[in-house]
């Protein structure tokens, strides 16, 4: 999914020191899209979960934030690591039970508008569109 | 960014002053956990009010950090979660488990207070 005009801010994502600049880089940009302060944490908390899945698992990566459309921001958070082998079994369930693989890939999906994961032995890239309410 | 951590008799109040990363959090936990046995401490405040996130790996980070204090023979009380932060913890179904929490830090302490 390509961010549909030039606002588009890249973060790249190197150590654990890195989820902290990510998520707030998400709130100033749900903020100056006008998304309430509730959901401007939603999306910093998104930004985190994928952020820390890129460190744990790849090592490095980046998370591409843009504005989609009049009312949306879109996420997008990619790295060249192994992948993920059972997709399924990553986005079922959570930290809190054994069946899930832990990654806060469940709770990202629920609160999106959009969401796409794409994982392969060239990398993951997970995408995701978040609309005001 | 350490966090700093005062004793009022026998409690301990962390105080969260900004964002922390990861390994700040698991510093806390593993000082608070020490701290609990060093100082012979009663009661532990977690405060969060400078968090402006709490992700799956912060909530249970503290829901950890509570569960080694009371295996310590203390309490934890976790306050000052900010109404933002707790509505994107119930949209992404994160939750505390059975962790207390209070409002802010004065409450925190009546909780602490009322329950020896």
């Amino acid at each position: 999914m390509a961010p549909d005009d030039g606002f588009v801010t890249r973060v790249p994502i190197n150590s654990a020191t890195d989820l902290v600049n990510a998520r707030q880089r998400g709130r100033a940009l749900a903020n100056e899209l006008g998304f309430s302060p509730g959901e401007a944490a939603l999306i910093a908390s998104a930004i985190s979960e994928l952020a820390r899945n890129i460190v744990s698992y790849a090592g490095r990566g980046e998370i591409v934030l843009w504005r989609d459309g009049d009312s949306g921001l879109g996420i997008s958070a990619r790295d060249n690591g192994p992948g993920i082998l059972d997709i399924a079994a990553a986005m079922r369930a959570g930290y809190s039970t054994s069946s899930g693989l832990g990654l806060g890939l469940p709770g990202v999906r629920r609160i999106a508008d959009t969401f796409d994961i794409a994982s392969g032995p060239q990398g993951t890239t997970v995408t995701l569109t978040m609309r005001k309410r | 960014m350490a966090v700093p951590i005062l004793k009022q008799g026998e409690n301990l109040i962390a105080s969260i002053q900004s964002a922390l990363t990861d390994t700040d959090l698991v510093t806390l936990r593993d000082a608070l956990v020490d701290k609990v046995a060093a100082l012979r401490i009663r009661g532990v405040i977690v405060d969060v009010t400078a968090l402006d996130v709490l992700d799956s790996f912060a909530s249970r980070t503290l829901r950890d950090l509570a569960h080694m204090i009371r295996l310590r023979g203390a309490r934890t009380v976790i306050v000052g979660i900010q109404p933002e932060v707790a509505f994107a913890m119930v949209q992404l179904g994160l939750t505390l488990e059975d962790i207390p929490t209070a409002l802010d830090l004065e409450e925190g302490l009546k909780f602490l207070g009322t329950r020896r």
